[in-house]
């Protein structure tokens, strides 16, 4: 028995520790770090937990697949896409975030359920169950040979792009001025107010650079999986809101981190345990989830006690 | 005048059900299922209201409760000679035990309960964004372990042969027992220390009251009415584990929010107003006639409705229909204040 378990352990770590699996780790660690920082990134400014992320995603992969099916060129649909998911994220904004900004914590979280499952029912009204299927960049999923594995184009893809965003989000708060209101915002909302930083214009661009996140997402993820139903996006933005919370909410950077690690952590287990026990993956990572929570519950890249709920 | 205002917060809801029952027991037999439904939603959006709603903390985990009651009383009354076929992998005494209506439904409860007190024994710790964090992930692991484990129920198949036993009778029966509960348990002291947490965490702490253990209570009181509530459903209408996930969730917690989450009477008006707007438009959606006009709306724009009027209630009325206040008479109020005054 002990051996039994002493091997299958090994085995583990060594699928684990696998060129490839890493790889592909990484790469998903890429897209959930993009996710958590667009979640992240308006919990900072607004307090507020955007459930309805994924059905952003959903919405513009619908469009790429809407482009596609129409033969459209390709930059055509991505355009489209953009433009689906930056009008969905200001109506968000606008008709629903905005009037709820006073409101508890718990009141904007279920608020933005039900938004998701508004547009994941429309989804379903239109499109159907079986939904459609997207082949834009296809050639994306060719691999190429790098250092003896071979890698899909998509994964090298992922890791470039989300480092070139998380750059110019960094350069974009930290070097310009409304860079400098958004984190004022972030630290204490009626304070910045009260210095003349327009909540309105803050909130508005919080919203829309998550949007832009949400759109370059629901391109790469669409080049993996090229079927896009109603329920596209849906889990990952749930193990992204739970590793993002893991990671530490109160601030950007750790928020991003939880998502990376919940990512890299989900792309691990998925390569290296026995297809006998792949099927419980969500309960393996879940049960993590549970753990760190309960050893820090302000999160896992957090110093101190955070602030997470605003009084 | 306190008792006849505690009798009004518990015969309020508690009439309001049995009204529902009484409607449903007079109309058709196809139209009996609506009411059956809107009946065993009010169960089980009680439920979560005795913790949601008296503790201010946010749970979206009580529909595992809810489906361990559903597997507990489902794989437990389906006829022992049947399980073979459907559930091949049982464990042997899951196989060779089968029990009657009522008692699976006490150990769909009891399940319930237990597993609740099991959770809640690390969870209850944590509050705000982690505690809503915490509990998802308890739903995804519940529904993952319930969909592949093939020992403790059908997995993913259907569940096939459960005598349905659940008419509006006992459908009635069952919302107003667990009516009386969340009744009884928010007029008793832990009820009125666990509000007192909610209102003002350090003020209750500052009088010796345990935030912790009030939760704990409160979330396995929860949790067994919650199985219950399950094990009624599984009587009723033949499931899979697809049916106690993502959406039951979504939409018990739109009931209670609309209803008005701190408020027996508000959990009660947001699970029948839901039921009834969900029944209307799945009548459309087979095309209605009313009045002489065929109303017939695509299927499927049920839940864009009810999604749409949860976010329009919590941006116009975030405290709900009731505004989360228990039922009282007006004209009663007005005539206590006098009387209070001398």
């Amino acid at each position: 028995m002990t051996a039994l378990l002493a091997s299958g352990l090994t085995d583990f770590v060594g699928d684990a520790l696998d060129r490839q699996v890493q790889i592909d780790a990484i790469g998903l660690g890429a897209i959930f770090a993009l996710m958590a920082v667009g979640i992240g990134l308006v919990f900072g400014v607004m307090r507020l937990v955007n459930f309805a992320y994924g059905q952003l995603i959903m919405a513009g992969a619908f469009a790429l697949a809407y482009a596609s099916e129409r033969d459209w060129p390709e930059w055509a649909g991505i355009a489209l896409c953009f433009g689906v998911v930056l009008a969905l994220s200001l109506a968000m904004e606008r008709v629903v975030f905005r009037p709820l900004r006073s409101q508890s914590a718990a009141v904007m979280l279920i608020a933005t359920f039900a938004v998701a499952f508004l547009l994941q029912s429309i989804a379903l009204l239109w499109f159907g169950p079986l939904g459609k299927t997207a082949s834009s960049l296809v050639e994306l999923n060719r691999p190429i040979s790098l250092l003896g594995v071979d890698i899909r184009k998509i994964t090298i893809v992922a890791i470039v792009v989300a480092v070139v965003c998380l750059a110019l989000l960094v350069l974009l708060l930290e070097r310009t001025s409304i860079g400098l209101h958004m984190r004022a915002a972030a630290m204490d909302f009626s304070t910045a107010r009260l210095l003349g930083v327009r909540a309105n214009l803050v909130s508005t661009v919080a919203v829309l650079i998550a949007g832009v996140l949400a759109a370059v997402v629901a391109v790469m993820l669409t080049v993996q999986f090229p079927t896009v139903t109603p329920t596209f996006a849906l889990q990952e933005t749930i193990l992204v809101l739970a590793g993002v919370v893991v990671g530490g909410m109160t601030r950007l950077l750790s928020a991003t981190l939880g998502g990376f690690l919940i990512g890299y952590v989900s792309g691990l287990l998925g390569g290296a345990l026995p297809s006998s026990q792949s099927q419980y993956l969500p309960s393996f990572l879940f049960g993590l989830v549970i753990l760190v929570l309960l050893v820090r519950p302000d999160g896992l890249f957090t110093r101190g006690r955070g602030l997470v709920e605003r009084v | 005048m306190r008792t006849r205002r505690a009798a009004l917060e518990l015969l309020a809801p508690a009439a309001l059900v049995v009204v529902a029952g009484l409607v449903g027991a007079l109309v058709s037999q196809t139209n009996q299922i609506y009411f059956v439904t809107a009946l065993i939603s009010v169960s089980t959006v009680v439920a979560i209201y005795v913790f949601v709603g008296n503790s201010g903390v946010l749970s979206f985990g009580h529909i595992s409760f809810f489906a361990v009651g559903v597997w507990a009383a489902g794989v437990l009354s389906i006829p022992e000679q049947e399980k073979p076929a459907t559930m091949p992998y049982l464990f042997d005494f899951l196989s060779s035990t089968t029990v009657g209506n009522v008692p699976s439904l006490l150990i769909a409860a009891l399940v319930g309960g237990a597993f609740a007190v099991v959770v809640g024994l690390p969870l209850m710790r944590l509050s705000g964004l982690a505690a809503g964090i915490a509990t998802f992930a308890v739903l995804g692991i519940t529904n993952n372990l319930l969909r592949y484990y093939e020992k403790i129920g059908p997995g993913l198949n259907t569940f096939s042969s459960v005598p349905e036993t659940t008419d509006v009778l006992q459908a009635t029966i069952g919302a107003v027992l667990v009516i009386a509960a969340a009744f009884a348990y928010q007029r008793s002291r832990l009820g009125r220390q666990l509000r007192a947490t909610r209102e003002d965490p350090a003020a209750a702490r500052a009088v010796g009251v345990s935030i912790y253990r009030q939760r704990l209570a409160a979330f396995a009181l929860s949790g067994f009415l919650a199985g219950f509530a399950g094990g009624i459903y599984i009587h009723f209408i033949p499931i899979n584990v697809d049916a106690v996930y993502l959406d039951l969730t979504f939409i018990t917690l739109a009931m209670l929010v609309i209803g008005g989450a701190t408020s027996l009477w508000g959990a009660v008006v947001g699970a029948l107003f839901v039921s009834a707007l969900d029944s209307v438009l799945a009548e459309m959606e087979d095309g209605m006639t009313v009045l002489g006009v065929t109303i017939d709306v695509p299927s499927g724009s049920r839940i864009v409705v009810v999604s749409a009027i949860m976010a329009l209630v919590l941006i116009v009325r975030p405290s709900g229909l009731t505004g989360g206040r228990e039922f009282s008479l007006p004209s009663l109020a007005r005539r206590a204040r006098p009387a209070e005054a001398k």
